[in-house]
This record gives C-alpha cells, sequence and structure tokens, in this order.
C-alpha cells in the first residue's frame, strides 16, 4: 500500500480545523517554498511529480503553471475548481469538508509559483454548507498568518476568495467558470487565447482543480521523487476515486493510480448484494462506459484511454445486471441536453436529438436506423465545438450502443423495454417526450 | 423599493475582492434570493441599478443559471437528485413518495405554499445517494421510511412556524458572507 496524499487524517476529529492540520506539520510546505526556493525551482518540482490535473482533463500540472506569463507586469489569477459537477463524482466535496487546508495550501504555494496575488475558489452553488466551512477555513489560514501581506515575512502577498455558482453544470469548464466568475452567463469561450494568456477579468489566469491543489503540500514536502514513484511513469501520485452505484460499500477511497478496476470494486465490497456486474462507468457520466468484461483495465489516465474510455474526474459508476442501460443512457443524455449552454449548434441541437432518440428507443418506437443515427449524430458533435461539453455527450451515447449493442436491438425488436422495471417513474423530463421530431435529415 | 441594506452590506464588504462591478452580481442574486426566495422582476431592476447594468445583463444572468428561481417557491423547496447513481439507488420511489404525499408533481408548488418539489441534477452526494436537498441542506442515504421521517419532521417544523428550515449550516459556520 503506498502512502496516504491526501486522506491520511481526514478520520480525526474535527480534521478540517488549522489546529488539527497544523498537528500534521501543514503549512510547513508553503513556508518552506516562499522562504527558500524560487518560482522556477517549485514548478520544476511540480513537474518532475508528474502530477496531472485531477479536474478530468488530466493535464500535466507543472506544466500548466509554466504556461503563465514569467515577465508580465499584469496582474494574474489563480483559480480553484470547486464546480464538482460531473455525475457520479463527489471527492472534491470530501476534500473542502474534510482537509480544506491541504487545498488552501496547495494554493498558496501555485499562488508563489506563477506570481499570482488573488485566488479565487469557484464552488457550485449547491454546496452551501460547504461554501461556509471553506470561508471558515480561509479565514483561520489569515489569522493564522498563511494568507495576506508579506506572507512568512517575504515579499509574496496572497489571498483567497470564495465565488459561489448558481447551478450550471457547464461552469465547470475552466472559461465557462470564467464567464460565471465575472458576474456573466457561464458560456464556455473560444481557444486560444488560453487562461493562461486571456483569464479571468482579461488577465492571465491558471485554473486546478481542488484535488490537483490538495496534492501539492505532500508533493514539497516528501518530494517530487515519492510521489512520481507511487503512479505510473505518466502519472505520479495517488487519486480519490468516488465509488457510488451498487457497491457494497460505496465512498472516496484514495488508491493507487496503478489499481485495476476489479480490484477497486473488489476494494469496496464487490457489487451490491452479490448481483452479477454489467457496466462500469469509470470517470464521472463523460466516461465512455465498460462492460464487465473490461474491467481488468487499470484506472490510470492512460490505460483507461487505451481501453477507450477516460479516467476524468475518478468518479466510478457500478452498475448491476438489472439494469437496463437504454434507460440510463437516458437518464444521462438528459442531463446533457439540460445543461448544454446552447452556443454550439452542434451541442444544442445534438444533445436534444440525442436525448429524443435513446428516449424513442426505450419507448419502444425505436428502429435500427436510429442507431446509425445516433454514431453519425455524435461524429458531427465532438471536437467541433467551443469546449469539450459535446465531446462528453457522446461518451455515453457512444459507448453504451457500442458495449451494449444487443440490448438496443431487443428494444427496437420487441418495440418495449424487455426489463421488469421496477422504475417506473423516470421523472418529468422524460414525460415530455412524446412527439420525435424527424432527425433524418441531420 | 431598493435591495435591503444587508444585501448592500454584504456586497460592499465583497467589492475589494473583484477588479469589476459586474463580478458581483452573481453574489447579488444569491443574497437576494436568500432573503425573498426567488428573484421577481423588482429585483432585478434593483440590483441593475445598484451594479449600474444593464437590465438585459442581469436578466441573461438570471435565465442561465437553475438555482435562481423565477417565480416564488414554497417555504420548503425539495430538491430530488434524479441523476445516475441517485437513480440506481431509488431516486424514482422517493420522488413518487413526495408527489404523492404531497399531491403536486415535479416542478410544482402546494397550494397552501409550503412545499415546492423540483428535480435536480448530480448534487455531489453520489456516494451517500439518493440525496436529497432541502432548502440549503443535504439529506443522504435515503429510502422511503426515511423520506418519511424527514416530511413529517419537516411538516411540524412548518407547523411551529421556524424560520430557516434546512439551513443549518448557518449557525453552524457563522464566518464569512
Ligand atoms: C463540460 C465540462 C465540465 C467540467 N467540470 C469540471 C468540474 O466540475 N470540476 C473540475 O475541476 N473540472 C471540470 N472540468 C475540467 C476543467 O475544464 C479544467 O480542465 C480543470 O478544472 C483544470 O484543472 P486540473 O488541471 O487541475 O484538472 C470540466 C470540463 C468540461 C469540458
Ligand atoms: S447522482 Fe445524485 S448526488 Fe450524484
Amino acid at each position: 500500500m503506498s502512502d496516504l496524499v491526501i486522506t491520511k487524517n481526514i478520520h480525526e476529529k474535527d480534521s478540517f480545523k488549522i489546529e488539527n492540520y497544523l498537528k500534521h506539520d501543514g503549512y510547513k510546505a508553503s513556508a518552506r517554498v516562499c522562504t527558500t526556493l524560487t518560482p522556477d525551482q517549485v514548478i520544476d518540482e511540480v513537474k518532475k511529480s508528474n502530477l496531472r490535473g485531477r479536474g478530468g482533463a488530466g493535464f500535466p500540472t507543472g506544466m500548466k503553471w509554466s504556461f503563465m506569463p514569467k515577465d508580465s507586469s499584469k496582474t494574474k489569477y489563480l483559480v480553484c475548481n470547486a464546480d464538482e459537477g460531473e455525475p457520479g463524482t463527489f471527492k472534491d466535496r470530501l476534500i473542502i469538508t474534510r482537509n480544506p487546508h491541504a487545498m488552501i495550501e496547495g494554493m498558496i504555494i501555485a499562488s508563489y509559483a506563477i506570481g499570482a496575488h488573488v485566488g479565487y475558489v469557484y464552488i457550485r452553488g449547491e454546496f452551501f454548507r460547504e461554501a461556509r466551512m471553506l470561508e471558515f477555513a480561509i479565514s483561520e489560514a489569515r489569522a493564522n498568518g498563511h494568507l495576506g501581506k508579506n506572507l512568512y515575512g517575504t515579499q509574496h502577498s496572497f489571498d483567497i476568495y470564495v465565488y459561489r455558482g448558481a447551478g450550471a453544470y457547464i461552469c465547470g469548464e475552466e472559461t465557462a467558470l470564467l464567464n460565471s466568475l465575472e458576474g456573466k452567463r457561464g458560456e464556455p469561450r473560444l481557444k486560444p487565447p488560453f487562461p493562461a494568456q486571456v483569464g479571468a477579468f482579461g488577465m492571465p489566469s491558471c485554473v486546478n482543480n481542488v484535488e490537483t491543489f490538495a496534492a501539492v503540500p505532500y508533493i514539497i514536502t516528501e518530494g517530487a521523487q515519492k510521489f512520481a514513484a507511487m503512479g505510473t511513469e505518466k502519472s505520479g501520485g495517488t487519486r480519490l476515486y468516488g465509488v457510488s452505484g451498487h457497491i457494497e460499500r460505496p465512498g472516496v477511497y484514495e488508491l493507487p493510480l496503478t489499481i485495476s478496476i476489479r480490484e477497486l470494486i473488489n476494494h469496496c465490497g464487490g457489487v451490491r448484494g452479490g448481483k452479477k456486474l454489467k457496466a462500469v462507468i469509470p470517470g464521472g457520466a463523460s466516461a465512455p462506459m465498460l462492460s464487465a468484461e473490461d474491467i481488468d483495465v487499470k484506472m490510470d489516465f492512460d490505460s483507461l484511454m487505451k481501453a477507450g474510455s477516460m479516467a476524468g474526474s475518478g468518479g466510478v459508476i457500478v452498475i448491476d445486471e438489472t439494469v437496463c442501460i437504454v434507460e440510463m443512457a437516458c437518464i444521462l443524455l438528459k442531463f446533457y441536453e439540460h445543461e448544454s449552454c446552447g452556443q454550439c449548434s452542434q451541442c444544442r441541437e445534438g444533445s436534444h436529438w440525442l436525448a429524443q432518440l435513446f428516449q424513442r428507443i426505450e419507448n419502444g418506437g425505436g428502429t435500427m436506423a436510429d442507431l446509425d443515427t445516433i454514431a453519425s449524430l455524435c461524429g458531427n458533435m465532438a471536437g467541433q465545438t467551443i469546449c469539450a461539453f459535446a465531446d462528453a455527450v457522446t461518451g455515453p451515447a457512444l459507448s453504451s450502443v457500442r458495449k451494449f449493442r444487443a440490448e438496443f436491438e431487443q428494444h427496437i425488436h420487441q418495440k418495449c423495454c424487455p426489463f421488469k422495471k421496477d422504475h417506473k417513474h423516470i421523472g418529468h423530463k422524460a414525460s415530455s417526450v412524446q412527439g420525435v421530431p424527424g432527425v433524418t435529415h441531420v | 423599493m431598493a435591495l435591503s441594506e444587508t444585501i448592500k452590506n454584504r456586497l460592499e464588504k465583497m467589492r475589494h475582492q473583484f477588479p469589476t462591478e459586474q463580478a458581483l452580481l452573481i453574489p447579488a442574486l444569491h443574497f437576494v434570493q436568500e432573503e425573498k426566495k426567488f428573484i421577481s422582476g423588482e429585483s432585478i431592476k434593483e440590483i441593475a441599478e445598484y451594479l449600474h447594468l444593464p437590465l438585459a445583463k442581469v436578466r441573461e444572468v438570471v435565465t442561465f443559471y437553475t438555482m435562481f428561481n423565477q417565480k416564488p417557491v414554497g417555504k420548503v423547496h425539495l430538491q430530488v437528485c434524479t441523476n445516475v447513481s441517485c437513480w440506481l439507488n431509488g431516486s424514482p420511489e422517493l420522488l413518487s413518495c413526495i408527489e404523492k404525499r404531497l399531491g403536486i408533481d415535479c416542478g410544482e408548488t402546494t397550494k397552501d405554499g409550503r412545499y415546492t418539489l423540483s428535480e435536480v441534477e448530480c448534487l455531489a452526494a453520489c456516494g451517500t445517494a439518493p440525496a436529497i436537498q432541502v432548502n440549503e441542506d443535504y439529506y443522504e442515504g435515503l429510502n422511503v421510511e426515511r423520506l418519511t421521517k424527514l416530511l413529517d419532521d419537516l411538516d411540524t417544523q412548518l407547523a411551529a412556524g421556524k424560520k430557516d428550515i434546512g439551513c443549518a449550516s448557518r449557525e453552524e459556520f457563522k464566518i464569512g458572507v
């Protein structure tokens, strides 16, 4: 078992309080960074650690920090993405409520590395309690001299403000987040320019996920080598897996990146009630689903990519044999239809049509041609839009048909859902689907 | 009518955090909703005026974010997560249980103005699914039995005229805005 980076002390009483964090040598890394290292040394150390972003895309963190302009007189901003909206993901909430100071310390270190004096934590609006806990933790850090002017007696000043979102999944996308932070609609921006050039309020900005920041103090304290050695060749450290669905012991688990899906499921007590496994969504709703035969794949970014899925946000959803995959895909696609910001026609129309098509098949009105339409629709969405949301929609749409085609065909041939349904009520969003518009003229 | 002094004070306390005035828009909307439970046309005007923004800019933001209620909601807003992990764990049963008990469909408010029922997307509580948000508070790991107890309890609180139902963390963490 490798060391725990983030969750080692979270089971202690009041683990979120600063006394507890300080007791475990908290804020020593930020002090050492500010007083003894240069910004470039910090970036180098993070590069060597092979830390990759935990928000979904897995971008190398040290490299992202190095993109920030060095000799610019412009104000720079550091932004923490605590929007946590990807269905099946609930690990940032654990960090915020149990170990917020690790995230704050990671932000201090990052601010020093990129030369930012202001940081924002963009937290999803539904997290009322979490936002208050975060305000509490930030005020503790301020009172203890870890935020504010001339930190640790140096020239470096840094403070953090909490900004609450208001219920829009798309605001997790970093440029939509930046627009939202500016008090606008959360519509993603065209890139380039990237946030490192033109970010929050038009200034160079660096956006990282909660878990990414929370891993940084460990890297400084224990050394990049140790962190890198815990992971794979290209990806260092451990990861927080949020395991939910039909699993015996759901929850957040900090485990090595090298664990396989099978091992992870076993670690969590297996499929609930001893039922047979049918499918796994390994990295939040947008990650293409895998079938029970695929679960020997390891959970690191590259292995899952090779298996045709993605590590995404670390939200692992376990689905047992009783579930109708078509019905589940309907739930997911309705989510995307609801959350598309509507800027790009491919995504706005495509997510709507997909939701309708899947519902038609589920209701028994589908045809074999619909399956081809799904594939061609997805082909016209992925990679064709301002942001990766459209790609995300195609994850569940394409993978469900690819991995469980027989089940779709069964619905089509039998003209009904072959699953005895104990899930009769699928909500009002579903019941509105009646007249399905023609989708042949895509 | 103008924005309340409390709201103005809260906004002024935040002003130094941002380089633009528009950044205060979403906080302002949150504060108004906390006070009035929804964002009326009147409130939109007040906010626009206070932050020197065109009306359309405020309106387009209000309509973008699902948390901003554009019509009045009940004293207790039941928000049932029906996304995938909650669905796998029985959220449809919870939804029908509430609908039957209150005699309303999703998106509706009871005639007495006590309850509004909504369906919401993933609340990031999937490990303790199914989850419901009651005003501000999360209730997790529910089943029909526990839900019934919760609804009984909410009935009692409403009957007793309790203020700030479902807002436990306001007392728990007093610091901040
Ligand atoms: C549709 C969409 C939703 C996203 N939601 C989140 C989110 O909720 N939280 C998050 O940290 N990143 C999210 N991301 C990824 C961010 O755009 C960005 O890559 C990330 O915050 C960068 O941080 P990292 O490098 O530390 O991972 C989302 C991306 C897309 C396309
Ligand atoms: S699916 Fe309901 S909280 Fe995530």
